[in-house]
């Protein structure tokens, strides 16, 4: 006597079909080909580096011209103390304008997505900062700020910009059926910020921390550059500017390698973590 | 889940002529639920979507908007369901107050799923912006997701849906809160044939089932004649009801109604007055 329930179901589609696993010479080829793409960059890698010592040992060039790979390494190790130091510093530089650039960005985001008229009046001070050469300003910052405050405000304003731009894009680009489905159901402004439209704009946003990670790198060296002074504070650029002043050309290169290899890394994690908030729905994170 | 396991309030409660209301008390059958007078939309970019639209919608209808691509079926629907103002005109609620109106639900063109949620959480939404907790939620989305016949796939994410599934969870999104007046727009437009029927059959029966009031949006002649209890034919430039059709069928119906004059009948007076309204604008 119970009533007889409709059910909606379409005759084709009654449960997911889990794809069925290529064979084994399939299998196989894909190794060999995830195993090529793995090894034929690093051995390139290898060969470009090889070469450099080649070309610095056949013809006998002074390190202070130009100092062979296995020199720079040993330099590396040698001068490590002081420039662990210095990389401490220039990673900490980094890492508090990160942390700066990504709250400041996202909330003036947030003030932008409340009201266009907003968005319109401060945009062009965001877009000002951005196009200035970071060269340019910090001299003057270093007028103003004492060098560790300048080359820390430098490199918050290159970062700053590319998660303001992200997230402002993002938080507009809710699906609009999505945004009158909460006004149907008489959702607030504060219910629609944190149910849809901040997790529309998480994508964007991680884009945008992606970026900011690198120029944060290259705003800090631009400032420590400029800066130029020694003390206490001086970062892996300041140690370059130094080194070429005393002719130190293997610190210049090992120190130089601590920059791109710190870039690296920095990349590696945002990437990573974009990648774990992302891989459950967004395209871009999706295996293929 | 069986018919058994699911909470018996929603049948048993409720009086077989009645259609319940966010204000608790029932419009009686065959009484309008909600009536558009004289009601005008224009577009700020001056596209005059709808021209002094009149509609009634009872309760306990199931009515259809059948017209051309671009006559405003779309605007209508949104301006009934408050996402959008009217230019011209009123929207008359049998409460007197568009704050009391009936519950609504609303199914899009698309399926229109938050991509990054499960379908649990997708069907959760509306609830949970009624500030239910999820634990209370629960039986009312797993009742949503088996009348829609997904009962298993409350943790799939929406990616992993074919395009009909991800319709059906749109639909128990709008179930999930017991809606007297359900809008749907075009819902099947982009499904093939044998699963447009198939939903079609299951749409009507949960009708009768959650004793709901429906308006639907089709270019479908056949759709419309087979579903409705009344079809308001739509033609374009401006857009407007051009024709109304009364079909004097009990739904549920079956398969074998296409083939009764009934059908016949309001397939044959759809297709004439939307070619009368084409052949008048030729005239022009
Ligand atoms: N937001 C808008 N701004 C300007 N014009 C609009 C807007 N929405 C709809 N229109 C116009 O209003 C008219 C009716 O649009 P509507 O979407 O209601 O049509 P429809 O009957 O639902 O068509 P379809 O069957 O293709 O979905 C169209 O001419 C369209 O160009
Ligand atoms: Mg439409």
């Amino acid at each position: 006597m119970s009533p007889e329930i409709p059910h909606i179901t379409a005759p084709e589609d009654e449960g997911l079909t889990i794809g069925t696993s290529p064979g084994d010479g399939r299998r196989e080829g894909i190794i060999k080909a995830r195993l090529v793409g793995v090894v034929l960059p690093i051995l390139v890698f290898a060969i470009a580096i090889g070469l450099w010592e080649l070309i610095v040992r056949v013809n006998g060039i002074e390190p202070f011209i130009l100092p062979a790979p296995s020199l720079v390494i040993s330099t590396l190790i040698k001068d490590w103390g002081t420039l662990s130091l210095s990389l401490l510093v220039t990673l900490r530089t980094m890492a508090i304008a990160l942390l700066l650039a990504t709250l400041g960005g996202v909330g003036i985001a947030v003030i932008f997505a409340q009201s266009r008229l907003i968005e319109r009046s401060l945009y062009p001070f965001a877009v000002i900062l951005q196009v200035t050469p970071i060269v340019a300003i910090a001299p003057l910052l270093l007028v103003y700020l004492d060098s560790g405050t300048a080359i820390l405000v430098c490199a918050f304003i290159v970062a700053f910009f590319p998660i303001l731009s992200n997230t402002t894009l993002g938080l507009a680009s809710t699906d609009p059926n999505l945004r009158d489905l909460f006004k149907l159901y008489g959702a607030g402004r504060w219910r629609e910020l944190v149910l849809l439209r901040a997790p529309s704009a998480l994508p964007y946003f991680l884009g945008g921390v992606r970026i900011a990670g690198g120029l944060a790198l290259i705003g800090a060296v631009v400032a420590e550059i400029a800066a130029g002074s020694a003390g206490h504070g001086s970062g892996l650029a300041y140690r370059i500017v130094e080194s070429g002043y005393r002719l130190n050309i293997p610190r210049m290169f090992a120190a130089l390698l601590l920059i791109s290899l710190t870039g690296i890394f920095i990349y590696a994690i945002l990437a990573l973590v974009s990648h774990l908030l992302l891989r459950r729905w967004h395209e871009s994170a999706l295996d293929r | 889940m069986s018919a058994s396991a699911l909470p018996s309030t929603r049948s048993a409660a409720r009086k077989p002529d009645a259609v319940s209301r966010a204000a608790g008390e029932a419009v009686q059958k065959g009484a309008p639920l909600v009536t558009l007078l004289d009601v005008s939309k224009e577009f700020p970019n001056g596209v005059t979507a709808l021209a002094r639209l009149e509609l009634c919608v009872r309760a306990g209808d199931f009515l259809s908007l059948l017209g051309p691509s671009g006559c405003g079926k779309s605007t209508a629907l949104r301006l009934i369901a408050g996402l959008e103002p009217t230019t011209a005109g009123r929207i008359e609620w049998a409460t007197g107050d568009a704050k009391l109106r009936p519950r609504i639900g609303f199914v899009f063109q698309e399926p229109t799923l938050m991509p990054w949620a499960s379908v649990e959480m997708n069907v959760f939404l509306p609830l949970r912006l009624a500030g239910w907790s999820l634990r209370d939620a629960r039986p009312r989305i797993e009742e949503a997701l088996s009348l829609v016949g997904l009962p298993d796939f409350r943790k799939a994410m929406p990616r992993e849906l074919s395009g009909g599934m991800k319709m059906r969870v749109s639909i128990a999104r709008a179930l999930v809160t017991r809606p007297s007046l359900l809008l749907m727009d075009e819902p099947f437009a982009a499904l093939d044939e044998i699963t447009r029927f198939k939903l079609n059959d299951d749409l009507m029966r949960l009708k009768q089932e959650m004793g709901c009031t429906v308006v639907f949006v089709t270019h479908s002649i056949y759709e419309s004649a087979y579903l409705s209890t009344r079809i308001a034919v739509m033609a374009a430039r401006p857009g407007r009801i051009i024709a109304e059709i009364d079909i004097d069928a009990a739904l549920p119906r079956e398969e074998h109604f296409r083939r009764e004059s009934a059908y016949l009948q309001a397939c044959a007076n759809a297709a004439d007055a939307l070619h009368g309204a084409m052949d008048a604008r030729d005239h022009l």
